[in-house]
C-alpha cells in the first residue's frame, strides 16, 4: 500500500506542476509538451488503479494522436513560438479567483462525501480489479450493455470528421 | 379502424422521408408520392369519420329514443344525464420519468375527426393544385417533402391525447411553416418573412410551454388532456391556477392564430408560395391555436369563468382582432394580403366564439372557414398563375378578369359570399351560430362586435372582388383560364363552401355538427345551445347585403363619387388615418425598433424613438383622427389603453436591456467566467444548505 | 489508497483547466485546457470504477477519450477558421457579439 501511495504522490505532484505549466507557459510548444506530461501521468494513475486497457488507450489516443493534432494546430495558426507575454488575457486575476474558489468548493465537497472510502487493491479483490481492467472484460461490456452508445459514438466521430473537413476547407 | 388512427399521421411522415430520398428519381419528381400518401390519409380519415358517427349513433340508441330526440332538438346539454360518448384513446409508452409515464398515441373524438377530415382534404387539394402551380420550380421535390411533413405535423397535433405530444406537433408545424414560407429564400424579403413568422409564433410558444407546465401541475402531474379538462372543470386546486394556465395557453393561441397583438407575422407569411398560404391559413398552422382552445376547453371555461358572461381576455382578444384585421384589409392592394387580414379577422371570430362559450360555433366556423378561405387563396393563386403573370397587385395588374377566367371568377365569388356570410352559404351558418350564442349567453357587446365585423368583411370582399374581376384589365399579361389541376380543387372547394354550412343549419333543425362533434361528458362544460334567432340572422344578413351594396356603390366607377375617392390624397385628416392603417397601427415598428432595438441599443435612443414615433404618432393620429369624418372614423380602434401599456412595457424592456448590455461583452471567455463563477456559487450553496 | 486522493487530484487538474479556459487568449491553448478538464473527469471515472468494482466507469472513460478526440478535431478546425478570418488565433478579438 505504501509503495502505491508513494508512486501516487510523486505522479500527482508532477501532474499538477505540469498542468500549471500548460496554463502558465508563454510558449505554445512547451505548453503542448507539458500537456504530454499530464496525460502520461494520468495514464500511469490508471495503471495504479488497475485500468490497464484504458491506460494504453490514453497513451495511444491522447499522446499519440491528440497532441500531434495540437502541434499541427499550433503550426497552422502560425502562433508565436517565442516567449510572449500576450498569451494571457486581461481577466487572468478573475479567472484565478474563480478557479481557486471552485477548487475550494469541489474539494470540500469531495472530502466530505468520500473522505474515508478506501480502494482495496490487495488480495482476491485486487485480482478482480485487474480482471475488470482487461480488454476482454471491457469489450464484453461495450458490446453487450453499451452497444448503442458505442454505435452513437462512432456516428459522432464520423460527424466530427466531416464537420472538421467542412470547417477547415478553403472555398 | 379507429384503433389504427395512428396511420393517418404516420403515412405522410413516411412519404416525407421517401420524397426526400427518392423524390428526384421519380418520373414526376416526388409529387406522386406526396399525393398518394395524402390521398390514403384522406381515405383513412373518411373511414374514421364514418366510424365515429356510427359510434355516436350506437351510444345514443343504447340510451333509448328519448335522448335521440333530445339530441335532435339540441337539448342534450340541458338535460341532466347527458350521454358520455368517450373518445377512443390508444397510446403506447413514449418514455418514463420516475413514476410519470408519458405516452404517445391517438385520441379520436368528434373534434379530432372533424380536423382530420379538413386537414387531409385541404392538404390533398393543395397537393394536386401544386402540381401545376409549382411546376418547374427549382425545389419542386423539396416543396412536396415539406408539404408532407407539414401535414403530418398538423395531424400529429390533432390526434394528440396529451399536451406533450400536442406541443411536439405544434412546434413541428411552426418549423414546417418556416421552411415553406421561406421556400423562395433567394429573395431577402422571403427569408425575413419566414424568420418573422417563426420568431413571432415562438414568442407565443413560450406562453404555451408555460401553460403546459402549469396545467401539468394543476392537474396533479399529468399531461393527459381529458384528465386536465375534467380536473379543470371541477376547479381542482382552486380557480387561480387555472386562470394562470388559461392565460398562458391563450398567449400560445395569440401567437399561433395571429391574434392581436401578435398578428403581424401573418400578412408577411404571404411571401411563401400561394398553395402554402392556403394550407397555412385554412387547415394547418393558424387553426392550430383555435384547435388548442377547443381541445383544452375545460381549462379556459374554468380559468376565464366563461359561463358568467361579461368580458374575459379570450373574448376580448378575439373581438379586437376581428375589428383591426377587417379594418386593415381595406387598405391592402395585394390580394393575398387582403385575404391574410381577412383570415386574422375570421380567426378572431373563432377565438371570440371560444371566449364567449360558443364552442360549437367556433369549431363550426373553423370547419367552414377552412373551405372558403382555402378556396379564396387558391383562387388568388389561379389569378396570379394565369391572369397576371405572378403578380398579386389588384390595382396594377388585375381588373376585368371575369371574362377571361370564368371558373376562377365564379368560384371566387362563391368563396367571397361564403366568407361574407350570404345565406345559405357556409359562412352564414357558422357566423350566425357564434352571434346567436353571444346574444343569448350574456355577451351582447361581442355580438355587436361580430355584426360590425360582418359589415367590414362584406365591405372589403366587395372591394377585393371588384378590383380583381370587374372594370378594365390593367395588367400586361394575356389572361386565360387556369389548367385542370388548379380548376378542379377550386370547384371541389366551392362545392364544400356552399354545402358545409348545412351540416349545422340550425334554422332547418339540422344540428349534425352539434350531435357528432360536440363532446359530452365530464371533460366538457355544459355549453349553451343557442336557439335559432330569425331576427338576428335577418339582421346580420341585411348588414352583409348593405355592406356589399355600399361597397359596390363606392368602388364602382361613378362620377358623382369622384369627390370622395380622392379623399385620402387631399384631406390631411383622412390621409393620416389612411397612413395609420397602411402602417398597420405601427405595431411592426414598435416590435422591430421598440423591443428588438430597445434590447440592443442604449436607453436614450429607445426612449427618444418611442417619444418621437409612437407617442407622437399616436397622439397626432388620435388628435387628427378625432376630427376625421366619413368612412375612416369607424376604423379607429381605441388605441390609448393598449398603446400605453405596450409603450411602458417597451420602455421597461429598454431600461433593463440598457443595464444588461454591460454584461454582453461579446467575449466568450467573459461569459465562461460568469458561468463558472455561478457554478461555484451554486455548488457552495449546496454544501451550505445540505 | 483512499478514493478521495484521486478525486482531489482530479479536482485540482479540473480547476487548473478552468483557469486555462478563462485566462488564455490563444485558441489552441484554450483547447489544451479543455483537454485538461476532460482528463480530470477520466481520472474520476476510473477511480470510481475501481472503488465500486464496476467496468462501467472504464467504458465511460473510453467514450470520453473518443469524444475528446472528436472535440479536438472540430475545435482545431474552428480555431483555424478563426485564424483565417481575423488573421490571428486570439479569442479576444472575437467580440462581434458585443451588445
Amino acid at each position: 500500500m505504501i509503495a502505491q501511495n508513494v508512486v501516487f504522490w510523486i505522479l500527482a505532484v508532477a501532474m499538477v506542476l505540469a498542468a500549471i505549466g500548460v496554463v502558465r507557459s508563454n510558449n505554445l510548444v512547451h505548453a503542448a509538451l507539458y500537456l504530454v506530461v499530464v496525460l502520461a501521468g494520468s495514464a500511469a494513475q490508471f495503471i495504479l488503479l488497475a485500468a490497464e486497457f484504458v491506460a494504453w488507450v490514453q497513451v495511444l489516443i491522447y499522446i499519440g494522436a491528440v497532441i500531434i493534432l495540437f502541434l499541427f494546430g499550433i503550426m497552422l495558426t502560425r502562433a508565436p513560438m517565442r516567449e510572449d507575454l500576450a498569451l494571457d488575457n486581461d481577466q487572468r486575476l478573475a479567472a484565478a479567483v474563480v478557479s481557486l474558489f471552485l477548487l475550494g468548493v469541489l474539494s470540500t465537497l469531495l472530502i466530505q462525501a468520500f473522505g474515508d472510502s478506501k480502494i482495496d487493491i490487495t488480495g482476491p479483490q485486487g485480482s478482480e480489479l485487474v480482471n475488470n481492467g482487461r480488454a476482454g472484460t471491457l469489450a464484453e461490456s461495450i458490446f453487450s450493455t453499451y452497444v448503442l452508445p458505442f454505435e452513437l459514438v462512432s456516428i459522432l466521430l464520423l460527424a466530427s470528421l466531416i464537420g472538421a473537413v467542412v470547417l477547415a476547407r478553403r472555398d | 379502424m379507429m384503433n389504427f388512427a395512428w396511420l393517418i399521421p404516420a403515412i405522410p411522415v413516411v412519404s416525407f422521408a421517401l420524397i426526400l430520398f427518392f423524390g428526384k428519381k421519380m418520373p414526376r419528381q416526388g409529387s406522386e408520392i406526396g399525393i398518394a400518401a395524402i390521398a390514403s390519409s384522406f381515405v383513412l380519415s373518411c373511414i374514421v369519420t364514418v366510424q365515429w358517427i356510427q359510434r355516436v349513433d350506437e351510444t345514443v340508441s343504447e340510451h333509448g329514443l328519448g335522448i335521440v330526440r333530445a339530441i335532435g332538438k339540441g337539448l342534450l346539454a340541458n338535460s341532466e344525464e347527458g350521454v358520455a360518448i368517450t373518445p377512443v384513446i390508444n397510446t403506447v409508452e413514449w418514455f418514463r420519468i420516475g413514476t410519470l409515464e408519458v405516452a404517445v398515441g391517438t385520441q379520436i373524438d368528434g373534434l379530432a375527426v372533424m380536423m382530420l377530415f379538413v386537414v387531409t382534404l385541404i392538404s390533398l387539394l393543395v397537393h394536386i393544385y401544386s402540381t401545376s402551380y409549382m411546376h418547374g420550380d427549382v425545389r419542386y421535390t423539396y416543396f412536396y417533402a415539406a408539404l408532407s411533413l407539414f401535414t403530418a405535423s398538423m395531424l400529429t397535433l390533432v390526434v394528440a391525447p396529451n399536451t406533450l405530444q400536442l406541443l411536439v406537433g405544434w412546434e413541428l408545424v411552426g418549423l414546417c411553416s418556416f421552411m415553406l414560407i421561406g421556400h423562395w429564400w433567394e429573395e431577402k424579403a422571403n427569408t425575413n418573412a419566414a424568420l418573422k413568422a417563426f420568431l413571432t409564433t415562438r414568442t407565443g410558444d413560450i406562453g404555451l410551454m408555460i401553460g403546459v407546465i402549469v396545467t401539468f401541475f394543476a392537474a396533479g402531474q399529468t399531461f393527459d388532456i381529458v384528465q386536465i379538462n375534467v380536473l379543470a372543470l371541477e376547479g381542482h386546486g382552486g380557480h387561480t391556477i387555472w386562470m394562470v394556465g388559461a392565460s398562458c395557453l391563450l398567449v400560445g393561441i395569440i401567437g399561433k392564430s395571429g391574434q392581436f397583438p401578435l398578428h403581424t407575422w401573418l400578412p408577411d407569411a404571404m411571401a411563401g408560395p400561394t398553395p402554402v398560404s392556403a394550407l397555412i391559413h385554412a387547415a394547418t398552422m393558424v387553426v392550430a391555436g383555435v384547435y388548442l382552445g377547443a381541445r383544452m376547453y375545460g381549462v379556459f371555461w374554468q380559468g376565464f369563468s366563461i359561463a358568467d358572461g361579461g368580458v374575459n381576455p379570450m373574448a376580448l382578444v378575439g373581438g379586437i382582432t376581428i375589428l383591426i384585421g377587417a379594418a386593415l384589409a381595406f387598405v391592402q392592394d395585394d390580394i393575398k394580403k387582403v385575404l391574410a387580414y381577412s383570415t386574422i379577422s375570421q380567426l378572431g371570430y373563432m377565438v371570440m366564439g371560444l371566449g364567449i362559450g360558443a364552442w360549437v360555433g367556433a369549431v363550426f366556423h373553423l370547419f367552414t372557414h377552412a373551405f372558403f378561405k382555402a378556396l379564396l387563396f387558391l383562387g388568388a393563386g389561379s389569378i396570379a398563375y394565369s391572369g397576371t403573370h405572378h403578380s398579386f397587385d389588384m390595382k396594377k395588374d388585375m381588373g376585368g378578369l371575369r371574362k377571361h377566367m370564368p371558373v376562377t371568377f365564379w368560384t371566387f365569388i362563391i368563396g367571397s359570399f361564403a366568407l361574407a356570410g350570404i345565406f345559405p352559404l357556409a359562412g352564414f351558418w357558422s357566423k350566425d351560430e357564434i352571434l346567436a350564442t353571444a346574444g343569448q349567453g350574456g355577451y351582447e357587446i361581442f355580438m355587436v362586435v361580430g355584426l360590425v365585423g360582418a359589415f367590414l368583411t362584406a365591405g372589403y370582399m366587395t372591394r377585393c372582388v371588384w378590383l380583381s374581376f370587374f372594370g378594365e384589365y390593367r395588367g400586361h399579361a394575356h389572361p386565360h383560364e387556369s389548367p385542370k389541376p388548379i380548376i378542379v380543387p377550386l370547384i371541389v372547394l366551392a362545392v364544400f363552401s356552399v354545402l358545409a354550412g348545412l351540416a349545422n343549419a340550425s334554422a332547418f333543425g339540422i344540428e349534425k355538427f352539434k350531435e357528432y362533434i360536440e363532446p359530452h361528458g365530464e371533460a366538457f362544460p355544459e355549453v349553451l345551445t343557442p336557439q335559432f334567432d330569425v331576427g338576428l340572422a335577418a339582421l346580420s344578413f341585411a348588414i352583409v347585403v348593405i355592406a356589399i351594396g355600399v361597397g359596390g356603390f363606392f368602388w364602382v366607377d361613378r362620377r358623382e363619387l369622384r369627390a370622395l375617392k380622392g379623399l385620402t390624397d387631399r384631406s390631411g385628416t383622412a390621409k393620416a388615418g389612411h397612413s395609420f392603417l397602411m402602417n398597420k397601427y405601427y405595431l411592426d415598428h414598435l416590435y422591430e425598433r421598440g423591443i428588438v432595438g430597445g434590447i440592443k441599443g442604449p436607453i436614450a435612443r429607445a426612449a427618444y424613438w418611442l417619444n418621437q414615433n409612437v407617442i407622437d404618432g399616436v397622439v397626432n393620429a388620435a388628435g387628427r383622427g378625432s376630427a376625421a369624418l366619413g368612412r375612416l372614423t369607424y376604423r379607429f380602434v381605441d388605441q390609448d389603453v393598449v398603446d400605453k401599456a405596450v409603450n411602458s412595457i417597451a420602455q421597461e424592456t429598454g431600461n433593463v436591456g440598457g443595464l444588461l448590455r454591460y454584461v454582453q461583452s461579446g467575449r466568450v471567455q467573459r461569459y465562461a467566467l460568469m458561468l463558472f463563477g455561478a457554478v461555484g456559487v451554486l455548488a457552495l450553496s449546496l454544501v451550505i444548505f445540505s | 489508497m483512499i478514493l478521495a486522493q484521486f478525486l482531489v487530484l482530479a479536482a485540482v487538474l479540473f480547476c487548473i483547466g478552468v483557469y486555462g479556459v478563462l485566462a488564455r487568449r490563444n485558441g489552441v491553448l484554450v483547447l489544451m485546457s479543455v483537454e485538461l478538464m476532460l482528463n480530470a473527469v477520466n481520472i474520476n471515472l476510473i477511480a470510481f470504477s475501481a472503488y465500486l468494482r464496476e467496468t462501467s466507469g472504464q467504458v465511460f472513460a473510453l467514450f470520453v477519450i473518443t469524444i475528446a478526440a472528436a472535440e479536438v478535431g472540430v475545435g482545431l478546425a474552428i480555431v483555424l477558421l478563426i485564424y483565417r478570418n481575423i488573421s490571428s488565433p486570439d479569442l479576444d478579438q472575437l467580440d462581434q457579439m458585443s451588445g
